[in-house]
């Protein structure tokens, strides 16, 4: 099971950006992750919820968006959908594809969260009010 | 990379909600892994190593097939190994008593290896021998089909191992891992006669539903020996790697 050294690669990831945009707590992290990409959701998901202790996004929660399998034909030049181990050309049978969507995995977007300017706040430890 | 504002100043408010604010960042999860594996090819481009990651389920045959490589390399080429296991020392054990310098990773509960790792050990463990330059550096990855697919190490050529006792339908129940592989060599085939389920055409078959065009080839390493094809894919690939090296090196030359 790599989904753990995965998700504390995407933490590491997520918190240098929350960093760069100085903001004090992360939301809502968009993960897309292909059949192909051999990560699982569900572990990454399960990994994710003791990873995510720490600075920054011990509140974040991980949304999965799934990419499809999809294939272009070398032959044919047809795209279809596939399913992971059946990478043929629905059109002419070939095995000569190429991927075009399935194995990504990628960071996608990443919510977050600031406090207001300490000008109008009147208590600068206050944590963002949706938490 | 921030589409609200740009984010240009360091203490810009942002339209209501003043809290939220969504950053699109579109960057490949292993990339700090990925740029590590650039590092560790720049110091085999460096010395001209063809870099093999060996993978295969636990006890497919990947040590014992290095054995016997270096045996039919010996005097050819020289041969070097880095070994990822979990807990023991004992597979580069195994390849010094045959005379190969290997130097072991253990891993202890990672179930692969990580470019990170073998950076580490490629500082440790010098890529020339008794002032001979290593021409083949093999990485045996841990016994596993599963995560090894998912970590670049900077290695040139990705072997993977299915042994007859593993049954033919592999490529299909692990496509990841055999989608990455250059070659997959069918090891134990001197037990396909004691095999009524193994067929060489399914495995071949299974490897082509995955939609890729790898070569396959078969070894014995067991009481017979008979590892001529993948010691010829071998010596053509060191051939290969050593006229793309030398057309760099001119090219690089003449600009
Ligand atoms: N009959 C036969 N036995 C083999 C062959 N190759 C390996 N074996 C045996 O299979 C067992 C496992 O071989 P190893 O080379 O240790 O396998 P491995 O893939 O390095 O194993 P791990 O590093 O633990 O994943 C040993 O007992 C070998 O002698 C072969 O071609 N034929
Ligand atoms: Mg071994
Ligand atoms: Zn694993
Ligand atoms: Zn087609
Ligand atoms: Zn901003
Ligand atoms: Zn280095």
């Amino acid at each position: 099971m790599h989904e753990l050294s995965v998700c504390q690669a995407l933490l590491d990831q997520v918190r240098d950006t929350a960093q760069a945009h100085q903001a004090d707590g992360v939301g809502m992290i968009t993960v897309r992750i292909g059949p192909l990409s051999g990560v699982e959701p569900d572990l990454l998901q399960q990994a994710f919820t003791i990873a995510r202790n720490g600075p920054l996004t011990s509140s974040a929660t991980l949304n999965i968006e799934r990419a499809p399998v999809r294939i272009r034909c070398r032959d044919c030049e047809q795209e279809n959908d596939a399913r992971s181990n059946r990478l043929l050309c629905s059109h002419c049978s070939s095995y000569r594809v190429d991927l075009i969507s399935g194995d990504e995995m990628l960071l996608a977007r990443v919510e977050l969260h600031r406090a207001e300017s300490s000008q109008n706040s009147p208590d600068p430890e206050r944590k963002p009010s949706h938490v | 990379m921030c589409e609200t504002c740009g984010c240009s100043i360091p203490d810009h408010k942002h339209p209501t909600p003043a809290d939220h604010h969504t950053v699109e960042v579109l960057e490949g999860l292993m990339s700090a892994n990925d740029r590590a594996a650039a590092h560790n090819r720049e110091h085999f481009n460096r010395t001209g190593v063809l870099v093999i990651n060996l993978m295969s389920s636990p006890g497919a045959g990947k040590t014992r097939l290095l054995e016997e490589t270096a045996r039919a390399l010996d005097g050819k080429c020289s041969i070097a190994v880095i070994e990822g296991d979990l807990e023991t020392e004992n597979d580069a054990e195994r390849l010094r008593r045959h005379g190969i310098p290997a130097h072991q990773i253990t891993t202890g509960n990672a179930c692969h290896l990580d470019a990170h790792q073998l950076h580490h050990a490629l500082h440790e463990f010098p890529l020339e021998h008794e002032g001979q330059a290593t021409d083949i550096l093999f990485v045996e990855n841990v016994g596993n089909l599963v995560c090894p697919a998912a970590f670049d190490l900077g290695q040139h050529l990705n072997v993977v191992l299915l042994s007859t006792t593993e049954g033919d339908d592999k490529p299909a129940k692990y496509p990841v891992m055999f989608r990455a592989a250059d070659l997959v060599v069918i090891s134990k085939a001197d037990l396909l006669p004691l095999l009524d389920d193994f067929s060489i055409e399914h495995a071949g078959n299974s490897l082509r539903g995955l939609g890729v065009e790898t070569p396959t080839l078969t070894t014995c390493a067991g009481k017979t020996v008979d590892i001529n094809a993948w010691v010829e894919w071998l010596t053509d690939q060191l051939d290969q790697h050593r006229n793309n090296t030398q057309q760099k090196a001119a090219t690089t030359a003449a600009r």
